[in-house]
């Protein structure tokens, strides 16, 4: 299963700009690579990424074969409420996962 | 005739180290560019902690075959393995020659762990050595003190001095005489083992100092040595002990 570490600050003023950065262990193989023996590397990359806060989406981002292995995304919002930031990347052979982080906002 | 019995003279003294002295020594880190110095510095941003974090999972992880996982006898990693990489590689006793640290858990795996070692370069293999070296993280490299060391530690010497390939290149040459240089597009660093197992980003991965100095001889056109041939790790622990005093950066990212 592929490792996420993401970086949600555990608490905030109410109305502060947080950045929230999320790295994610993945080949991004783009296909167009080949063996020694010339067979095609068949594209296995991460296709989307999405984070919602308190179910609302405040992020997402598309890839492309382009992407380097290991995709970090870094980005900021505003602590509006307390609740949780909900994490999901899906891609290529029916990659998902989903990671859930508490923020406390005063 | 006498000329060239000078030239092949000439052609037949080894390459001569010029030895970088103890201040000016310079870890491979001074020579990035900032992007890649702030990678390597922010742990929320650094993709090598995604092995540590793998490692971490591994050392309190029992194997298949055995009852004890790592941290069932050497407890918490932050206080047991604090210093440990910074003095490898060591002498084992029972090897009658020094081992580096992936070749000290597989050592550890197989004797009390009863499990089959890891490959080398195997995600498994890399997660835990970036793990329990990350618990030395900026502490002095402290390598070949024991005079059992002493042949080995001359033998990696011999290893770094001696021209190889077909381009005909000492470790030496470049990495004592001309760092800081241009070798196309890269900067030569100084060749200081600071920061293993690190994230390359050529590699999109992490690997060995291993994986990297047969990089480095197959780059000149040379046969690279087998993983965990005793080459290596002569010359592994000769770079260390050239580095002694340094820092560690584990996991250190590179270019």
């Amino acid at each position: 299963m592929a490792t996420a570490l993401i970086h949600v600050p555990a608490s905030a003023k109410r109305g502060e700009i947080i950045q929230i950065k999320a790295l994610i262990s993945h080949v991004m193989e783009p296909g167009y690579r080949r063996t020694s023996l010339g067979a095609v590397i068949p594209r296995d990359i991460l296709r989307r990424f999405v984070c919602t806060y308190n179910g609302e989406e405040i992020f997402r981002a598309e890839m492309y074969p382009a992407i380097a292995a290991n995709p970090y995304f870094a980005f900021n919002t505003i602590a509006s409420d307390s609740g949780t930031f909900e994490f999901t990347w899906s891609g290529d052979n029916g990659f998902s996962k989903r990671e859930t982080v508490a923020i406390k906002v005063e | 005739m006498n000329r060239l019995a000078g030239l092949l003279l000439a052609l037949a003294i080894p390459a001569v180290a010029g030895q970088i002295p103890l201040s000016e020594r310079r870890s491979g880190y001074e020579l990035m560019r900032q992007d890649t110095r702030n990678l390597q510095d922010d742990d929320t941003a650094n993709p090598g902690m995604l092995w540590v974090a793998e490692g971490k999972d591994l050392w309190s992880a029992k194997p298949d075959s055995a009852s004890r996982a790592c941290a069932d006898c050497h407890g918490d990693a932050s206080v047991s393995m604090k210093g440990v990489a910074a003095r490898y590689p060591v002498f084992s006793a029972s090897a009658g020659r020094p081992i580096d640290l992936e070749q000290r858990i597989n050592a550890c795996r197989t004797r009390q762990q009863h499990a089959s070692p890891f490959a080398f370069e195997s995600r498994e293999l890399l997660a835990l050595t970036a793990y329990i070296a990350r618990q030395s993280r900026g502490m002095p490299i402290d390598v070949g003190s024991d005079p059992r060391l002493e042949p080995f530690l001359a033998a990696g010497r011999e290893e770094f001095e001696r021209r190889r390939g077909q381009l005909n290149l000492a470790c030496t040459q470049c990495h004592d005489d001309n760092w800081g240089k241009h070798l196309g597009g890269s900067v030569i660093p100084q060749g200081h083992p600071t920061g293993y197992p690190i994230y390359r980003l050529e590699w999109q991965g992490v690997g060995s100092l291993q994986r990297r100095l047969r990089g480095c001889i197959s780059g000149v056109r040379s046969e690279p040595y087998a993983y965990g041939a005793p080459e290596l790790v002569n010359l592994e622990l000769f770079l260390m002990w050239r580095a002694r005093g340094m820092p560690l950066e584990t996991p250190a990212v590179r270019p």
